[in-house]
């Protein structure tokens, strides 16, 4: 139904509404009752994850099988299967969720389905070899309210993923959706839009941290026949999935927001660049578009205000600087993927010339809530120059990978510790990198800072768009900053010098190092050159990308000096510093090692101690797997 | 207009509002280095990347170094162009450039004119730096044209600019990334498979030796030094405007005399000059231009107008290329090269008594697309070419260097007759508007009967991209139009195909300023006062002649008594006119 005056949304919302009521109503409860049909529950719903992690893990395949076992159990009635966006717990999942007793299964498989169905749907009991198994408790948990993970979480920009079907746009609506819009539209001007969004403190959390309410005055001042919106979802840094989950669980929250930014900048066409690497966030987006046109939130005449806007959706081929709002531009444009240098910025001059406001998926998912919730509640959160939350992909060495969203000014301490369970295999944390190949290395002195955009950038690191990567004793901090420099080189556009060749120089010297061929002097070529790169080059991916390096030299030069000096690593991580000996009094001659040496590097009689020539040994690691005497150490 | 009043080391200077960093400096004598930034003010030539960061300059109170070239001059800034900091960022980069370019400036035909190697010099840098770091593989091609080094290249984006931008020819752009970035055709193709049209403009702005143009000079000297073969030199207007530059004269010097020496002593058999086949070009474009007029007015619907010049080989292959559908349109008349080399090998040569295969016709021209138009089939008789090869100016300063000829001491001469005898009319071929005033100046005495009033036609002069006029011819409005650059070309071209064009003859010139801003002349190295100076030298010389018409140059019409009869004679049409071929690139995937 084509929504055409605010009490048509009010309407749909009604209806919308009882769908979710179940939901809504167990979501204010702490349970660690169970449901079931046998127990008197008269409906069920089933959330099952429909993120990419789960969906690699067969999610799709749960859900077909959970719907076929409803089928046969006959109560297909009473249960509702629902794919939801990703529920952030992504170290456990696949997610199913059973509504109303919030029941947290982890790591289902297809083949649990029906176990869940049998018992738990129909019987009302709860599969406990599912449940989560609280690592320090040793206690089974039910309710994700009581997990860790998700205590000092708080769902801003997240708020409906995991909990609405993203395909379905009533659901969204049931959740104050297009609330937001529907009250710019018809309540406030434009400028009282844009005072709440710079009321509320909002700042791009694409990185730089921008305030979102004076980049929207800046694009509002300029006069222009024709103005863009653009959302900028080319999120490329590794291992960072914010902006795709959002996507994925909530598409409607920037298709709304989108349209918000239109109205208070003075704009009708709005541009999702995407990449074409993100195709379940492709989808949704684009289902959610369609929705929204057919329900009248893009089109002409929107809720019959007389206001026009709508959304295409542009792919990028993946180049992480086309994440820079002037490349990102020109790759729309159908060029080359290259910043330019601002000013002139996007808001003045931006997609073919136009007025181009560029805002990131997450800052956009924030928009719509802080309009519905007041400046006043989202101001009321965070720190005193960050306001709000901040969604983190919380990955590498830690026990709980995943999505979270915290407050600004949680210290990096609670989300390693509390939220992701503390370091993998009871490993000494060593330094977590945040803000991706932009940022830095932080270690155990930075624990207690708490994160803002500020603090961040004090320490030598930056917020970026919330890449959290956590390294134990095992992650040698010089292959650290070459792996992040490897990825700069290979994404750099190669237009200005710095980067072009600077980094490329850089990361031959970081190669030298680990191979063992640094010398002391090395040291000050790396810190020379990355002062120059980030003093001179055009963008801001040239800017920041020597980060890696200056943040491990400052945090952790011993170890570069190690590398150097004593031609080691002590992370045993640089093969080329390597050396495996045999020690005589464990060996026993067996003559296994030497047997499957690939490089012949072993010698010895049978019965006697074997030994390893250094020069010929490649490092491969080989004899130490086959050694059943643990008589082959390396160091 | 608003001034802006800021401080750059220490020197108080007010520039207007908009004025970047870098031009504030200049006009203050601070000369802040750069590569990649190119400005012909006046011109749409502009290239600004901003993106080779040596014109980095501190700016008080910014975070980091700003690039000079684009950063706009703000009240009250304070900008040092030589702190600690700056000298220490810019050698780096100069260093990191110099890391990833051969060491062979010895053997580099750039040698002396490479403004990387200027910068090195100036910036004191003694010593290769970052040693055993990886060069980057690139590609080398030699066309009949251009010659690609592309190791060399700097990645300034000049030759793109021009290419893309200044042309519109999109034959060549950034491919790949990071490192491997490489200036090519798509897809890393040869630029000989794409629709390069060989204007050269690319090698004109090249700071580098990564682009130079294909050098014929040792195929020269050895048909100099062979007894058995018969060398005759041809050179074009534009060089006798710009020669003198390569031997520390000022621009815009005119070295007519001595060029004409200079050519006898390298041991040519005879010196004529191209300016002759561009008065017997306005003779056949003229008449042309004429027969079609006269067509147009009693009523011939097929009459193709408006004639547009077809002197410049780059514009030819361009609407080749680009615009095959409108071959029609251009006159049939060759380019004054190829009329000079057909009249040479047989009116001349005839009347010496000289075999043709004996024969060496030799060009020195400012342009590259030059050496490809003596390559093309319609320009050949009996398989060889009426024109042998074609050298630069820049080659013609080389190879008398290397033959120990003082060029700036000698004295002047007279080109050999009959083939050097021209007019003004000829000479001011070489600059935008020329061609167009020239034809002019026979159209209008023999469509009106009279002698023109006053011979120049000062509105159609001057370096403005599209200029247009009207001219009256006994009471009928003649609409003309000049356009240089194939970037303008095109303009004219798409209205041509729209309709909406409303003129009766344009004249189209390749390059920037015409054959003065060729890709074969010594490099402006971004100046366009030197355009200015050579134009401003050509029409000088032009007043000075003593005929300034084509159609009263004596030798012209005694070749056309002699042997060709009239304009657009029959023989005239075999020697001197040609057809165009349809050479757009047809995708095939």
């Amino acid at each position: 139904m084509k929504t055409k005056s605010v009490d048509d949304l009010m309407v749909i919302r009604r209806r919308a509404e009882g769908m979710l009521s179940l939901r809504e109503k167990c979501n204010a409860i702490v349970s660690e009752e169970s449901c079931g049909l046998d127990k008197g529950t008269e409906h069920i719903q089933i959330l099952c994850c429909g993120g990419t992690g789960c969906k690699a893990s067969e999610s799709a395949l749960i859900a077909e099988n959970l719907q076929a076992s409803i089928k046969e159990h006959g109560i297909a009635d009473k249960v509702d299967i629902i794919t939801t966006g990703c529920f952030g717990f992504c170290e456990k999942g696949p997610i199913v969720k059973i509504i109303p007793d919030n029941t947290f299964y982890t790591q289902v498989t297809p083949d649990d389905a029906e176990e869940i169905v049998r018992e738990h749907i129909v019987k009302g009991n709860k599969v406990e070899r599912l449940l989560y198994l609280d690592p320090k408790t040793l206690r089974h948990i039910s309710d994700s309210k009581h997990m860790n993970f998700y205590g000092k979480q708080i769902r801003i920009a997240l708020r409906n993923c995991g909990f609405i079907d993203p395909e379905n746009i009533e659901e969204y609506i049931a959740r104050d959706g297009y609330q937001a819009l529907a009250d710019a539209l018809t309540k406030s001007t434009p400028e009282e839009v844009i005072e709440k969004v710079k009321a509320s403190g909002l700042r791009g959390r694409g990185g730089a941290g921008f305030p979102t309410g004076k980049k929207w005055e800046f694009s509002r001042s300029y006069q222009s026949d024709e103005k863009y919106v653009v959302c900028n979802a080319d999120e490329g840094d590794p291992g960072a999935f914010m902006d795709r989950s959002i996507m994925e669980g909530d598409p409607n929250s920037i298709v709304e927001a989108m349209t918000i930014c239109g109205y208070c900048i003075g704009s009708h066409n709005g541009l999702i660049y995407i990449r074409a690497e993100y195709p379940l966030a492709v989808h949704r987006i684009q289902v959610a578009i369609e929705q929204a046109r057919e329900y009248g939130f893009l089109g002409k005449d929107i809720l019959g205000t007389g206001f026009d806007f709508d959304i295409e959706i542009r792919y990028g081929a993946g180049a992480f600087v086309c994440g820079e709002e002037t490349a990102l531009i020109h790759s729309m444009e159908g060029k080359r993927g290259e910043p330019t240098l601002k000013p002139p910025f996007p808001a003045e001059s931006g997609y073919l010339g136009k007025p181009t406001n560029v805002n990131n998926v997450e800052t956009l998912a924030n928009i719509p809530i802080i309009l519905t919730k007041g400046a006043e509640w989202f101001s009321s959160i965070g720190t005193e120059k960050s306001k709000g939350t901040k969604v983190f992909a919380l990955a590498g060495k830690i026990n709980n990978v995943g999505l979270i969203e915290v407050p600004m000014g949680t210290t990096l301490r609670e989300i390693i510790y509390d939220i992701g369970g503390g370091v993998k295999n009871g490993k000494k944390f060593k330094a977590v990198q945040t803000g991706g190949p932009s940022g830095g290395c932080l270690t155990e002195k930075h624990l207690d800072i708490p994160i803002d955009y500020e603090s961040l950038t004090a320490a030598g690191s930056m917020m970026g768009s919330g890449g959290m990567i956590v390294m134990d004793e095992d992650d040698c901090m010089v292959s650290v900053a070459k792996f992040y420099l490897e990825f700069t080189v290979g994404e750099s556009c190669g237009k200005c010098t710095p980067c072009r060749i600077g980094n490329k120089r850089m990361l031959e010297i970081l190669a030298r190092i680990t191979e063992g061929n640094g010398e002391m002097a090395d040291l000050q070529r790396l810190k020379d050159l990355a002062t120059v790169i980030k003093d001179t080059a055009l963008c801001g991916l040239g800017q920041t990308s020597p980060n890696p390096v200056l943040s491990t030299i400052n945090n952790f030069y011993d170890e570069y000096v190690e590398h150097v000096k004593n031609r080691k690593c002590r992370s045993k991580k640089c093969k080329a510093l390597l050396t495996y000996t045999i020690d005589p009094a464990k060996c026993k001659g067996c003559g296994l090692c030497a047997k499957d040496c690939p490089a012949s590097a072993i010698m010895g009689t049978v019965r006697k101690p074997h030994v390893i020539n250094p020069y010929e040994c490649i490092r491969c690691g080989m004899c130490m797997s086959r050694c059943h005497f643990g008589a082959i150490s390396v160091f | 207009m608003e001034n802006i009043n800021l401080k750059i080391d220490n020197h108080e200077v007010s520039v207007p509002k908009g004025t970047m960093i870098l031009e504030a400096a200049a006009s203050i004598g601070i000369n802040i280095p750069t590569l990649c930034h190119l400005n012909l003010r006046g011109t749409c030539v502009q290239n600004r990347p901003a993106s080779c960061r040596l014109c980095v300059v501190e700016v008080q109170g910014r975070r980091n170094l700003a690039p000079a070239c684009e950063t706009k001059c703000m009240q009250d800034m304070v900008v040092s162009t030589n702190s600690m900091r700056v000298i220490k960022a810019r050698k780096t980069i100069a260093e990191l450039i110099l890391s990833d370019h051969p060491n062979d400036c010895l053997t580099c035909p750039k040698c002396g004119e490479c403004e990387l190697q200027a910068l090195i010099t100036r910036l004191n840098i003694t010593e290769m730096p970052f040693k055993g770091g990886e060069l980057s593989q690139r590609k080398k091609e030699l066309t009949c044209s251009i010659t690609r080094n592309m190791d060399k290249c700097i990645y300034c984006r000049r030759c793109e600019t021009m290419c893309n931008d200044v042309q519109t020819v999109g034959a060549l752009g950034a491919v790949r990334r990071g490192f491997d970035t490489t200036i090519a055709p798509s897809f890393d193709k040869m630029l000989k498979d794409t629709n390069c049209t060989s204007c050269g403009q690319c090698v004109a702005v090249c700071p580098t030796g990564a682009l130079t143009e294909h050098d014929n000079t040792d195929q020269l000297m050895d048909d100099l030094r062979n007894p058995d073969k018969i060398v005759i030199a041809q050179p074009a207007p534009a060089v006798r405007a710009a020669l003198g530059e390569e031997f520390g004269m000022p621009a815009g010097t005119l070295v007519t005399g001595k060029l004409a020496t200079a050519l006898r002593e390298l041991g040519f058999d005879y010196v004529f000059d191209t300016d002759f086949a561009a008065d017997l070009t306005i003779m056949e474009e003229g008449y042309e231009i004429l027969d079609r007029l006269k067509r147009h007015l009693e009523g011939d619907k097929s009459v193709k107008l408006p004639i547009m010049t077809s002197c410049c080989p780059g514009w030819v292959n361009f609407f080749e290329h680009e615009f095959p559908d409108l071959l029609d349109y251009p006159s049939t008349a060759r380019s004054p090269q190829a009329m000079f080399g057909a009249i040479a090998k047989s009116y001349w040569a005839e009347k010496m008594g000289i075999p043709r295969e004996k024969l060496v016709v030799v060009s020195i021209m400012p342009c590259l697309a030059k050496k490809y138009e003596v390559t093309r089939d319609d320009l050949k008789h009996g398989g060889l070419p009426d024109v042998d090869y074609s050298i630069s100016t820049r080659e013609l300063a080389r190879i008398l260097k290397r033959a120990n000829i003082g060029f700036a001491g000698l004295p002047d001469s007279d080109f050999d007759k009959p083939l050097g005898e021209s007019t003004g009319a000829g000479v001011i071929f070489g600059t935008t508007g020329g061609v167009l005033e020239a034809a002019l100046r026979t159209v209008y005495e023999a469509y009106t009967g009279k002698t023109l009033p006053k011979i120049e036609f000062t509105e159609v002069r001057g370096l403005e991209g599209i200029r247009e006029a009207t001219i009256d011819l006994n009471g009928f409005p003649l609409k003309v139009c000049v356009a240089h650059t194939l970037g303008n070309a095109r303009r004219i071209m798409n209205k041509l195909r729209s309709g909406e064009l409303d003129y009766h003859v344009v004249e189209i010139m390749a390059c920037p300023g015409g054959c003065i801003g060729g890709g074969g002349q010594p490099y402006h190295h971004g100046h366009v006062e030197v355009l200015q100076a050579r134009q401003k030298a050509l029409y000088s010389e032009d007043e000075h002649k003593p005929i300034r018409k084509s159609h009263e140059n004596p030798d012209i019409l005694r070749l056309y008594e002699e042997y060709l009869g009239a304009p657009l004679s029959e023989r005239s049409e075999e020697l001197l006119h040609t057809h165009y071929i349809d050479k757009s690139i047809k995708m095939t995937w």
